[in-house]
């Protein structure tokens, strides 16, 4: 197979001009271009949300559940509001609590991995027992409770759902530190004496990247969908404002009826998740990380 | 500058001196402690060259690393410049890092892969501030220049070097802050024996130009005895003889020290086969902890001395690790 390639090379260098892109790309780099067309294509149409939605999300009409047509696209929900316009504009919500609470998370588990790589000793160990404590509870009851307690509201479900995957961050960061503060170029910039904060982040952070891309985009993935679980049953961003997991659970009763109002919010989740799937999926083969987590 | 400068220049205090140096890693999953180090002691005197020798897992490298403090000791005394390294602070452990560096074995793994030769280079000159910032520069290439290598590349990444080339730019950041004392561990054990030769040559005339000191730990027993003053032979964790490259090469009183001369391939194929077919030497060394006199006829547990005698020339052997019988 590299003879193939070999010989394609060649053959790209024998007809000249900037020879090396004729290669056959690597389902690796096809992965990550598909994926970062997808997140191009989900962002442009998050931030431009209020210019390119038809109709005000909130705005009802006489047409309730009504079929597809060339005024509502995908057709009107129960109360007579346009799908297409509530699903440009609920995907702000659910991206945006996704995209703060997985930054949160990654800050979190960051500092916490680090800490707890680097250091090591009593340090690793008081922070690894306690974010095992929050590993220990399903997602879902642990968000249910945090929401339960503090009431839905969005900060609330960022502060959850941060919460949550912070564990799962700390260790992706610390696994590969520790192995990583052990190499020698860590040795030589300490016998050089360079400080340790520097050698933590100019040395030692650079090596784990990789792995760290990956799961936080494995994460957003993960995220999405459960911050649309928890909004479905309704511990979601609080109504009138729409979001997918709020669409589909408003939409189950009349699945029959208007079968586009569960497809629609369904189809937006799964192409939301698999975005970030896809994306995961191309970064670890192009930055060449094993499995993660 | 410091005290500790003056303490060396008089001339009459070793550059380094190393007391009774222990490393002991603590006991693992149910496995003892392991003593790495046992109370090992030895000077080195400024400008001169103690080489460590003895085979892998005897602890030379980790002798290399305590006294570096890139490994905790647990016992003895390590001084450079007459300042005590064991317990110093760590603020003032990394100014002492300005006269002592460390030169690994593998320059593959030991230069940052993402950063570029200047910013490694200039790295030690900005921890220390030895030079102003605007000098950075006229330094990182005057270095480049002092290890033969041309300073045009300063901006180029590891990987665009051989591995000779790479050990050039780590003995080059080693003497960025002018250091008295280098560690070398193994320094060319991983390079290929043409370039070996290149980087002990070019190790030998900084040492000349610049008055270093080495601590030169190697297995290769030639290179040894090409580029050191003393040398040191360590089993076991301890260092079982010591003395002048003369004394120990030619007149080797360790039984040990002996076996390993004598491991030495001869370049004669004949005697060498000869020496291949009859069946290596299998002594215990590991030898059990002498209650009352040592073969040496002292008592050093009664007397609290360490186990090793030296004779009126500085030649220094140990009582401990002796083949029964």
């Amino acid at each position: 197979m590299s003879d193939t390639v070999h010989m394609q090379a060649k053959e790209a260098l024998r007809r000249g001009s900037s020879s090396y892109r004729r290669l056959p790309l690597t389902s690796g780099q096809i992965l990550l271009g598909l994926g970062l067309f997808m997140l191009a294509l989900m962002i442009v149409v998050t931030v431009l949300a209020p210019v390119i939605a038809p109709f005000d999300p909130s705005m009802t009409s006489a047409s309730s559940l009504a079929a597809p047509s060339s005024q509502h696209w995908l057709g009107t929900d129960s109360i007579g509001r346009d799908v297409l316009s509530r699903l440009i504009v609920g995907g702000r919500t659910t991206l945006l609590i996704t995209g703060v609470a997985v930054f949160l998370a990654l800050a979190a588990g960051l500092v916490l991995g680090l800490l707890s790589g680097y250091v090591g000793g009593i340090v690793d160990d008081v922070i690894m027992r306690l974010l095992d404590v929050i590993f220990a509870f399903p997602v879902f009851l642990l968000a249910i409770a945090v929401v339960a307690g503090l009431g839905p509201s969005v900060p609330n479900l960022i502060l959850t759902i941060a919460i949550v995957y912070t564990p799962a961050m700390a260790r992706v960061v610390r696994g590969p530190v520790l192995s990583v503060k052990q190499w020698d170029h860590v040795e030589a910039a300490r016998s050089v004496g360079v400080s340790e904060l520097r050698i933590v982040t100019r040395h030692v952070l650079p090596m784990v990247v990789s792995p760290i891309v990956v799961a936080t985009s494995l994460t957003l993935a993960q995220t999405i969908f459960t911050i649309t679980a928890l909004s479905f049953l309704g511990l979601g961003p609080p109504p009138p404002d729409p979001n997918w997991g709020g669409m589909l659970a408003e939409a189950r009763q009349f699945m029959e009826l208007a079968p586009l109002t569960v497809i629609a919010p369904a189809g937006a989740i799964v192409f939301a998740t698999l975005t970030f799937i896809v994306l995961a999926n191309g970064l670890r083969e192009v930055l060449d990380v094993g499995s993660v987590g | 500058m410091t005290e500790a400068t003056k303490v060396a220049s008089d001339g009459t205090a070793p550059l380094a001196r190393v007391r009774d140096l222990s490393v002991v890693f603590p006991a693992r999953r149910g496995k003892p402690p392991v003593t790495a180090v046992d109370r090992v002691s030895f000077d080195i005197e400024p400008g001169q060259t103690l080489g460590l020798v003895g085979q892998s897992g005897s602890g030379k490298t980790t002798t290399g690393r305590a006294v570096l403090q890139l490994q905790k000791a647990h016992s003895g005394s390590v001084r450079l410049l007459g300042e005590e390294l064991i317990g110093m602070s760590s603020s003032r452990l990394r100014r002492m890092r300005r006269h002592m560096q460390f030169v690994l074995q593998n320059p593959y793994s030991s230069l940052h892969p993402r950063m570029t030769i200047a910013q490694t280079l200039a790295e030690p000159l900005r921890v220390h501030r030895s030079v102003p910032s605007s000098r950075i520069r006229e330094r990182v290439e005057e270095l480049l220049e002092l290890v033969s290598m041309d300073p045009a590349v300063m901006h180029r990444y590891p990987h665009e070097f051989s591995g000779g080339q790479r050990q050039r730019i780590v003995i080059a950041r080693a003497l960025a802050v002018n250091p008295d004392f280098v560690v070398c561990d193994e320094p060319v054990s991983a390079l290929d024996v043409r370039t070996q030769a290149q980087i002990v040559a070019l190790l030998q005339s900084l040492q000349e130009k610049l008055g270093l000191s080495y601590l030169f730990i190697a297995h290769d027993l030639a290179i040894v005895r090409e580029v050191a003053h003393n040398v040191a032979v360590m089993f076991g964790g301890r260092i079982v003889e010591r003395g002048s490259v003369a004394q120990v090469y030619d007149d080797p009183q360790h039984p040990y020290t002996r076996m390993l001369l004598d491991a030495v391939p001869i370049p004669d194929p004949t005697i060498q086969r000869e020496r291949l077919r009859a069946a290596p030497p299998d002594l215990d060394f590991a030898g059990p902890e002498e209650d009352g006199p040592c073969r040496f006829g002292e008592d050093h547990r009664r007397t609290g001395t360490a186990p090793f005698h030296v004779d009126g020339d500085g030649h220094g052997v140990s009582c401990r690790s002796w083949p029964l019988g």
